[in-house]
């Protein structure tokens, strides 16, 4: 069991980057860890701190006004190295949910995989709340799984999401739990499917 | 009617769930050192047995010196990953390629080379770049560690199918150009994002005409524009590649075999939900010059007006600027990409009675043992060390910079890899992408040069 998602409503941290790619969400030399956790403080490591390891005032994560627990994003957010540790490290520092207008595969799949929501939203909706956030830092984002919306200073957007995985996310469940649950129907299509 | 991607896709569903999310069984999985240890510790928690074993093959690279590597290794945090992965593979009974073993390597240059990929499987491994293995005609991709765990768990992951779309390239690829040049230029047309969601097959004559090697490295780097992954229809060059390969199937087991994959390629009247065309003869030596393996230009043109401001600015470049004459620090050659045989021969048949460059630091990394050997015994490393180079030991490397070679901050380096994120060669470094031919023009002369002026 993890923990379920059912709706989430939290002002955004604004990156408004495209093509955010996952060696920019955690650079590799960070990955010789051989648990899950501790990787929420390399966060976007190279950007949020200079080499001498001092916080870049001028990145959104060291931005006291910026707080909160949705992730907004540029277009292609995700790209690149399949490593989860990606999923792991936004979720590690308090994110349940990031907004773009477009995911890479692998890293929706690893979001979902870990209880964060990738939430795609059209592209005008997001800037949007970039605008108003630049604005009003405290303007919150409602982010409602069962009815699969966001919604934003009175306007709403649908999201998809299969409905399989909302199943999961809404009630805690993972992918191995179900697997598992079916270890007899893979037994039989072995049997039948000799490869 | 169907493509190449659906029959294999299909053949392998052990339950479709609402919303296109499947149950696909996974008849292959490589893992390494990196992206395993956290699933391992999921099944121990879980107090779950590895459910198929012998399925399973694990190949330490990501983290692993390129010298030297009959000594321990001096990292404490990457020995302790490599031992992690030795202990979990001795517990669990799975197929371990140590490092200076015959079959060790990169796991996408090793595996296929050893003949445990084939063509109609359904291959994942815990790393992105598990479409190269697609050259080979079968469905490979990357996925998470959370995926990892489910495959040793139940040999099963949970999907959404993705569609399948095809790039054609017909033509033939000019005199100096190669496979690299080929899919820089796709990526460079297709764009970052342009292929996700689909899994991409590519065709048309330009491909018909590459080696497996070759077509290993276009495979490789389709995930590069967002792909799922990318296949190329098994054909007789597939079944001679494999034919004698150490674990390709024998006798009679592989007259069968080659039976069986005669029927994969897509039907005539296949549909694709996308399809791109391009004409080889126009594909140049290419190179990039941003942050993103999309921006590759042909290597005598000059930087587009509308590049990312941010990319130039950590590339220490600018917009109308031509690349041929910069200063190049570093040149690597190796990864999954290219370091093949067939690359190192490239790179040697330039330096071929020339020097390497005053100031050049060079890194030539073979992509696994079997590379190391052959090269060694067809000249290759005798050409590389006369010019001044030395013939590394095989793993990632430079690609992603996990272990000690690294490219300083600020410093420029031809690499012969998949990405040049900011960083991925080390915090600073800048990374030009392109194939061998260019790299080897760079290590000889200290600065980006059209190759076809030096060959």
């Amino acid at each position: 069991m993890r923990e379920r998602f059912i709706t989430l409503t939290s002002p955004v941290v604004p990156l408004e980057r495209d093509n955010v790619d996952t060696d920019q969400i955690i650079p590799a030399r960070f990955l010789k860890a051989t648990s899950r956790e501790g990787f929420g403080d390399k966060l976007f490591h190279d950007w949020r701190y200079d080499s001498a390891g001092c916080p870049r005032p001028d990145f959104v994560l060291n931005d006291p006004t910026h707080r909160g627990t949705i992730l907004a994003a540029g277009k292609n957010f995700g790209c690149g190295s399949s490593r989860e540790h990606a999923a792991w490290a936004i979720r590690g520092a308090g994110f349940r949910a990031v907004l773009s207008p477009r995911f890479a595969d692998i890293f929706r799949e690893n979001a979902l995989n870990n209880g964060l929501l990738p939430v795609q939203l059209p592209a005008p909706f997001l800037e949007r709340v970039f605008t108003v956030t630049r604005e009003r830092p405290e303007a919150a984002v409602t982010v409602d799984l069962e009815r699969q919306e966001v919604r934003f200073e009175g306007e709403t957007a649908p999201f998809d999401i299969p409905p399989y995985r909302k199943r999961c996310l809404l009630q805690g469940f993972d992918d191995i739990d179900y697997l598992l649950s079916i270890r007899d129907k893979i037994i039989l299509f072995e049997k039948q499917h000799a490869l | 009617m169907n493509t190449l991607f659906d029959k294999i896709w299909d053949a392998h569903v052990v339950e479709a769930l609402p919303g296109d999310t499947h149950v696909l069984y996974i008849d292959r999985q490589y893992i390494h050192e990196v992206t395993s240890p956290q699933a391992f510790e999921g099944l121990r928690r879980r107090g779950v047995p590895l459910f198929r074993p012998g399925q399973v093959t694990a190949i330490p690279d990501h983290n692993i010196p390129t010298l030297c590597q009959h000594l321990p290794v001096a990292d404490p945090l990457s020995r302790a990953q490599l031992d992690t992965l030795e202990r979990n593979c001795v517990a669990h009974d799975i197929s371990l390629f140590r490092i200076g073993t015959p079959h060790h390597g990169i796991v996408h240059v090793a595996g296929p080379e050893s003949g445990l990929t084939l063509p109609g499987m359904t291959i994942v491994c815990g790393d992105s770049h598990t479409s190269t293995h697609g050259a080979l005609g079968c469905v490979a991709f990357g996925i998470g560690t959370s995926e990892v765990e489910m495959a040793l768990a139940t040999q099963c992951i949970l999907q959404p199918k993705p569609r399948p779309a095809r790039v054609r390239v017909e033509g033939r690829l000019p005199a100096g150009t190669c496979a690299k040049d080929l899919i820089l230029h796709v990526i460079s047309r297709i764009g970052t994002a342009g292929g996700t969601g689909y899994f991409v097959e590519f065709a048309g004559t330009a491909i018909r005409a590459l080696s497996l090697e070759a077509r290993m490295t276009v495979c490789n780097m389709s995930i590069e524009m967002g792909a799922r992954g990318g296949m190329i229809a098994p054909d007789d060059a597939t079944f001679d590649y494999l034919r004698d390969r150490p674990f390709a199937p024998r006798g009679a087991a592989w007259e069968r075999a080659i039976e069986r994959w005669r029927a994969l390629p897509s039907d005539d009247d296949a549909r694709f939900d996308a399809e791109f065309t391009f004409d080889a003869g126009e594909i140049a030596p290419m190179i990039t010059y941003g942050t993103n393996p999309a921006t590759g230009i042909p290597v005598t043109a000059t930087i587009p007006p509308a590049a990312d401001p941010q990319a130039l600015a950590y590339m220490g470049l600018h917009a109308g600027e031509p690349l041929v004459g910069k200063r190049v620090d570093h040149v690597f050659v190796g990864s999954c990409t290219n370091g093949r045989l067939e690359d190192l021969r490239a790179f040697a048949s330039l330096v071929k009675g020339k020097r390497r460059a005053p100031g050049v630091t060079a890194w030539i990394v073979p992509g696994s043992q079997e590379v190391e050997r052959r090269a060694i015994a067809e000249g290759v490393r005798d050409t590389l060390e006369a010019a001044g180079f030395v013939l590394r030991q095989p793993g990632c490397s430079a690609c992603l910079a996990m272990n000690e070679d690294k490219v300083p901050p600020g410093k420029y380096c031809v690499a012969t890899s998949n990405r040049n994120f900011e960083g991925r060669q080390g915090p600073g470094a800048r990374t030009f992408l392109a194939g061998p031919l260019v790299a080897a023009a760079a290590a000889v002369t200290g600065e980006i040069r059209d190759p076809r002026e030096l060959m």
